[in-house]
């Protein structure tokens, strides 16, 4: 983990990660690939799983689970396209040749990333309440975003770490999920196992701490190894 | 006062290959090197190592006083590199790329509206660099290079891309003079000879530091005028090393052989 | 490690695993309830255990290897991944088979360490692709480095996950080891011994062999043959 001394003229770190998010975003919204996408992806998914399970309405663990593997899948798109637009241009190089810390990067991405599984969230709750939930997802609204922001932060962490390994790789689509399914499980548990009460009726704090464990353990780990994936 | 550069037996491989095989030299500061040689002979992979985006694997590296990788981050903020890759985001315009690196570099917006006048392309500024011609966003590049006013800059074929127009906007900016027949004059060195330039060249060396330049060129003519010290290199190793006064283009075409 | 304490070692994995055979066979009694069949566990359970022993162990190299930059310590790293593969393969084996004889499927999902095992090999499973689809020697080791160490700290989560999904669905059908009656648990601190020292032997001959034919390759290039 390299870290910055003090007598040195470099250039903050929170100034680095709102100039690169800012970048990130601004890139985004003219090509409108990522977020966008994942949402799609997620609506047509409840469709294939209305007709897959041929249900009408899910509750408990069923739209527990729907809801999760499709917003796993969804985030799977968004950390595939993550470093890809950098990669491709040089801005890694560019990004390397300043006097910034290198956790900047991590940060900007993680942070994108969540911006992303935000925007997709917003369009697959409604949707998957709409096609398939109804009322369940309107009682327990508050406890649902609780579970929704742990899992995001965990999805987060490991997806920038993925990202950054993946881009480099020659198998780039591939190595990326199947990297992230298996090291995602325990947010799939976690995350559905919170929300099949909440998807019915009942608590699930056991699971919120699991997912808040994972979330503290990948987060750590990702800042640690990080600047090894970026350097040559 | 360290020199600019010191390398002392810098290899580096590229899995069984030596991309630099035991590479050594000095360059005094204010002076600038101008390494020729074949596609593959290493050119791109010593800049890269200068401008701390490759380690050395063996050998000593020392920028600007620095040892490498060591100490890369002081030498980050003063190293300006303009390679084969623009390094910009084709779907952001010059000023908003620019501002990124301004805002990566602690540098002022002022000194992006400065270089983006100087290259005359400011009124094209706004526009995604996705619809600009390459000899535009070569300048953007360059700007990019120069930005931080780095005392130590990395050029990589500069001029390429690049109509004889242009050329004369960005010479200035990498502390080139005239760039044709630039000759015995002192017209092309960024030492001290009492230049009286109020662009932002002169501003690299009232920065307190002189500008020191490493030059890849395939160019023996311009290449030997601009230069103070000339490097060969072929397959990672050292060829030809010399002052440029006592250098043969004969021995230049060489290389090439 | 020299030519004299690898045989040593390979010496002392023979005799534990004749040990062993003969104890599981001859020894250990024949459990009531699930037969003969139920001797599978001496095999399966070490095989578990000293295969995820290895994946953390695997990390730990791999954390070494990023500090010290030392290319042997990736070559260590590789190889006891690698081991740790073919044992976890062995144990996800053994584990079905043990599940068909007891409960009559191939497959059961109220296992937790059968379905831990089988998201930790899903996992590193892509550690050799991830590998190989990176060029640059360098880079692809410092790369693995990275995957190693996420891996390794994933392999306890993973179990912990898992076995709190499981937990107050199905109660754990074996029982722990320190249950288990004298003679078997005997035979099965002989077994964890005979297949950890199986596989320290093994990741030796491996370790041996890569370093072997890396010293022929840089001695045939010094040489000029390529």
């Amino acid at each position: 983990m390299s870290s910055v001394p003090e007598t040195l003229p470099t250039v903050g770190t929170r100034q680095a990660v709102g100039a690169l998010l800012r970048k990130d975003l601004l890139v985004e919204l003219r090509t409108l690939e990522a977020a966008p996408g994942m949402a799609l992806f997620a609506v047509s998914t409840f469709v294939v799983f209305h007709f897959a399970l041929n249900r009408n309405s899910l509750e408990g663990d069923l739209a527990a689970g729907v809801l999760w593997v499709t917003l796993l899948f969804a985030a799977i798109l968004g950390v595939n396209r993550l470093f890809v637009a950098d990669a491709e241009q040089g801005g890694i190089d560019g990004f390397l040749l300043a006097p910034v810390d290198r956790g900047a990067m991590l940060l900007a991405k993680a942070t994108t990333l969540l911006a992303y599984l935000v925007v997709l969230e917003l369009v697959a709750v409604p949707a998957f309440a709409l096609l398939l939930a109804g009322a369940a997802v309107g009682h327990e609204l508050g406890g649902l975003v609780a579970v929704l922001a742990l899992a995001d932060l965990g999805i987060a962490a490991i997806g920038v770490l993925v990202a950054a390994l993946a881009v480099r790789t020659r198998a780039r689509d591939l190595i990326g999920p199947l990297l992230a399914l298996p090291l995602l499980v325990p947010v799939a548990i976690g995350a559905a196992r919170a929300s099949a009460p909440l998807l019915a009726a009942g608590h699930g704090g056991r699971w919120l701490g699991l997912l808040a464990l994972y979330d503290l353990v990948f987060g750590l780990i990702a800042y640690a190894v990080f600047d090894f994936l970026l350097e040559d | 006062m360290a020199p600019a550069v010191r390398l002392e037996g810098l290899t580096r491989r590229y899995g069984e290959r030596e991309a630099l095989d035991g590479v050594s030299l000095t360059l005094a500061r204010g002076h600038t090197l101008v390494v020729f040689g074949p596609n593959g002979a290493g050119k791109s992979t010593l800049l890269r190592v200068l401008a701390t985006l490759l380690r050395p694997q063996e050998g000593r590296v020392e920028v600007l006083g620095h040892g490498l990788p060591g100490e890369a981050w002081a030498v980050r903020g003063q190293v300006g590199l303009l390679g084969h890759e623009p390094l910009l985001y084709r779907e952001l315009s010059a000023r908003e790329n620019l501002r990124l690196h301004a805002r990566l570099h602690g540098v002022p917006e002022e000194r992006v509206e400065e270089l983006l006048r100087a290259l005359e392309i400011a009124d094209r500024g706004d526009e995604p660099l996705r619809g600009l011609s390459r000899g535009t966003v070569q300048r953007v590049a360059v700007a990019r290079a120069v930005l931080h006013d780095p005392p130590l800059l990395l050029l990589d074929e500069p001029y390429a891309n690049l109509d004889p127009a242009a050329v004369s906007l960005v010479a200035p900016l990498i502390g080139a003079g005239e760039p044709a027949g630039g000759g015995g004059d002192g017209g092309g060195r960024g030492g001290g000879d009492g230049l009286e330039n109020e662009g932002p060249r002169a501003r690299a060396r009232t920065r307190g530091a002189p500008l020191t330049r490493v030059i890849c060129s395939h160019d023996p003519a311009r290449g030997l005028a601009e230069a103070d010290v000339v490097l060969g290199l072929r397959a990672g190793r050292v060829a030809l090393l010399a002052n440029a006064r006592d250098t043969d283009p004969q021995a230049i075409g060489e290389l090439y052989r | 490690m020299s030519g004299r304490s690898l045989r040593t070692l390979s010496i002392a994995s023979v005799v534990a695993m004749a040990i062993y055979l003969g104890l599981v066979f001859f020894y250990a009694p024949i459990e009531a309830e699930e037969g003969f069949l139920q001797k599978i566990f001496y095999l399966h359970v070490p095989l578990a255990i000293v295969s995820l022993a290895g994946f953390v162990i695997g990390g730990l190299m791999a954390i070494a290897h990023l500090r010290t930059r030392e290319a042997r310590w990736d070559l260590r790293s590789y190889v006891t991944i690698h081991m740790s593969l073919i044992f976890g393969l062995g144990a996800l084996i053994t584990g079905s088979i043990w599940a068909r004889g007891s409960w009559g499927h191939w497959w059961v999902w109220s296992e937790p360490t059968l379905v831990s095992f089988l998201i930790v090999m899903l996992l590193y499973a892509t550690y050799q692709p991830l590998r190989f689809s990176i060029e640059d020697p360098d880079r692809q080791a410092r790369y693995a480095s990275v995957f190693a160490i996420v891996a390794g700290a994933f392999v306890p989560m993973s179990f912990l996950a898992v076995r709190l999904s499981t937990a107050y669905l199905h109660p754990r059908v074996l029982g722990s080891s320190s249950n288990l009656p004298g003679p078997m648990q005997l035979t099965f601190v002989v077994a964890m011994a005979a297949i950890g020292l199986l596989f320290a032997t093994m990741c030796s001959y491996e370790l041996a062999a890569k370093r072997t034919r890396i010293l022929v390759k840089s001695r045939s290039r010094i040489l000029g043959y390529r």
